[in-house]
């Protein structure tokens, strides 16, 4: 980004820099959340109908870790990425693929803990009519997560929060790289190092903005869908 | 896990790969450097230079000094560019750089409050002023990072007779952040930090901050550049990372490098030919 400009001109004017690294946080946050979902929803539902032994132990873990911190994380993927470590041979360090990993261990947790709590409550609900129903285990967990669908959707807003705020993670794996890992977040960090606070703050009331947009889109989607559903 | 899922993971997971290996295949390398020459602004004027000559892609992660060092002795970079040569050398020796080029130099300075608690601005020798810094227990801040300028800072304490280790009271703050941290910190708390000229130029947060002490001779800065050895780790891109450093000690990057100011201000001096440098 250019010198001496402020971030309302950047958006104002445009700017590709800018849309670049908006983009780039989009895609890596999104991605991260799909995939934290397909695991953690389905992680979730299973826990919560689920009886084996240490459940309660898995269960107090679980909500234990939606408070990964992100720099532990961070630092646990680039050691496995690393060309020196046990994945270093996909060259995945530095590229937006190592901040999807980093972001999706962060929020699979979140999801999972969310999802298992919004299931079991619909299971206690639901129990006799769905054991009624001659399901089967799987048939059971694909019931109660489509009934459970719009709640779960806070689940995973919780998530994108989560992800598209942090910096402590994708900084580490992805190295801040100039049009290639540079998220909303890095060039946060980046503009406070050099100094120019203005642009910091107006690129953070950016990434608030955003924020804001996709928790507006999922929670009208979600009403749409609600009225579809009867 | 039904079967969809299943085969959904795989098929992320695979595409995870795929991203990897597309990004491989590209003309790019890895430079692992320092934040004063990202946050000073030097690569966003050298690196498009050297695109439009060679097509490679420079990707920089802007390190400290130390840190840029340990992620090339892990593999992930393909070229390191520092400034701190008993590291650097010592990097060389133990075989994970294949050669040191000298680069080019700038200086550091003293920078410090207006109100000049300590007393000693406008002075030009900076092991004087580092003692009264002590004797007066005036603020100051250190990086603290193992970066190249907290290794300085560190060496200059020496030289002034100081242990830091032992000698240090509340005054001596070390915060363990990048240069752009330390001004902010300083700016902050009116307190003396050793920063590079470079991103002191381009610093931009200053308050009541300025040059306290300068033009010593042992605040001299060298900057140096090498390849990291493909003998120790296969993957690294000898051949694009060979040109880069070619095209930098080169007469052409040589003169870029001199030509980029701000302000009218030159913020770096190629000394490739000097090879003692």
């Amino acid at each position: 980004m250019t010198q001496d400009v402020t971030a309302l001109q950047l958006v104002l004017s445009g700017d590709p820099a800018l849309f670049a690294i908006v983009r780039l946080s989009l895609y890596v946050s999104l991605s991260a959340v799909a995939l934290a979902a397909l695991i953690g929803i389905p992680l979730g539902a299973w826990i919560a109908l689920t009886k084996f032994p240490g459940r309660q132990g898995v269960i107090v873990l679980l909500n234990a870790l939606m408070g990964l911190p992100p720099v532990v994380v961070g630092l646990a993927v680039y050691l496995m990425l690393s060309r020196s470590g046990p994945l270093g041979a996909f060259g995945l360090l530095f590229t937006p693929g190592a901040m999807i990993v980093a972001q999706t261990v962060l929020v699979t947790p979140i999801i999972a803990a969310l999802a298992r709590q919004t299931i079991e409550d619909l299971w206690i609900e639901y129990r006799d009519e769905l054991s009624a129903m001659n399901l089967g285990p799987l048939g059971r967990v694909a019931a109660l997560i489509w009934d459970a669908r719009f709640s779960l959707v806070t689940a995973l807003l919780a998530g994108f929060g989560r992800a598209a705020a942090e910096v402590g993670a994708i900084i580490i794996v992805g190295g801040n790289i100039e049009g290639f890992t540079r998220t909303m977040t890095t060039a946060i960090a980046l503009e406070t190092s050099k100094g120019d606070l203005p642009l910091a703050v107006g690129l953070g009331l950016v990434l608030i903005a955003i924020v804001i947009a996709v928790n507006a889109l999922a929670w009208t989607a979600r009403r749409a869908g609600e009225r579809l559903a009867g | 896990m039904n079967m969809l899922t299943r085969r959904l993971i795989i098929a992320a997971t695979a595409s995870f790969v795929l991203v990897g290996q597309a990004v491989a295949q590209e003309k790019s390398i890895v430079v692992a450097s320092t934040t004063s020459t990202q946050d000073s602004g030097l690569f966003g004027h050298l690196l498009p230079m050297f695109k439009a000559k060679t097509g490679i892609d420079v990707k920089v992660v802007a390190q400290g000094t130390g840190q840029a060092l340990d992620t090339a002795r892990r593999g992930d970079a393909d070229v390191v560019f520092v400034h701190a040569k008993p590291a650097e050398e010592k990097f060389v020796a133990e075989g994970f750089g294949v050669k040191r080029h000298p680069v080019m130099y700038n200086d550091f300075v003293l920078i410090g409050p207006k109100s000049d608690p300590a007393g000693i601005k406008g002075s030009n020798d900076i092991v004087a002023a580092l003692g009264t810094i002590k004797a007066k227990s005036a603020d100051f801040i250190s990086r603290g990072d193992k970066s190249g300028t907290h290794q300085a800072e560190l060496n200059l304490w020496k030289v002034a007779g100081v242990d830091i280790a032992k000698d240090r009271g509340p005054w001596y703050k070390e915060i363990g952040q990048g240069m752009g941290a330390a001004l902010n910190t300083a700016s902050a708390s009116n307190a003396y930090v050793l920063a590079d000229r470079g991103t002191w130029l381009s610093f931009k947060n200053r308050g009541d901050l300025v040059i306290a002490v300068e033009g010593d001779k042992r605040l001299f800065n060298q900057y140096g550049v090498m390849l990291v050895n493909p003998e120790k780790h296969p993957s690294v891109k000898k051949d694009l990372g060979q040109q880069f450093i070619d095209w930098l000690v080169s007469s052409e990057g040589q003169r870029a490098i001199a030509d980029y100011r701000i302000n009218g201000e030159q913020l770096f001096y190629p000394n490739a030919s000097d090879s003692g440098a």
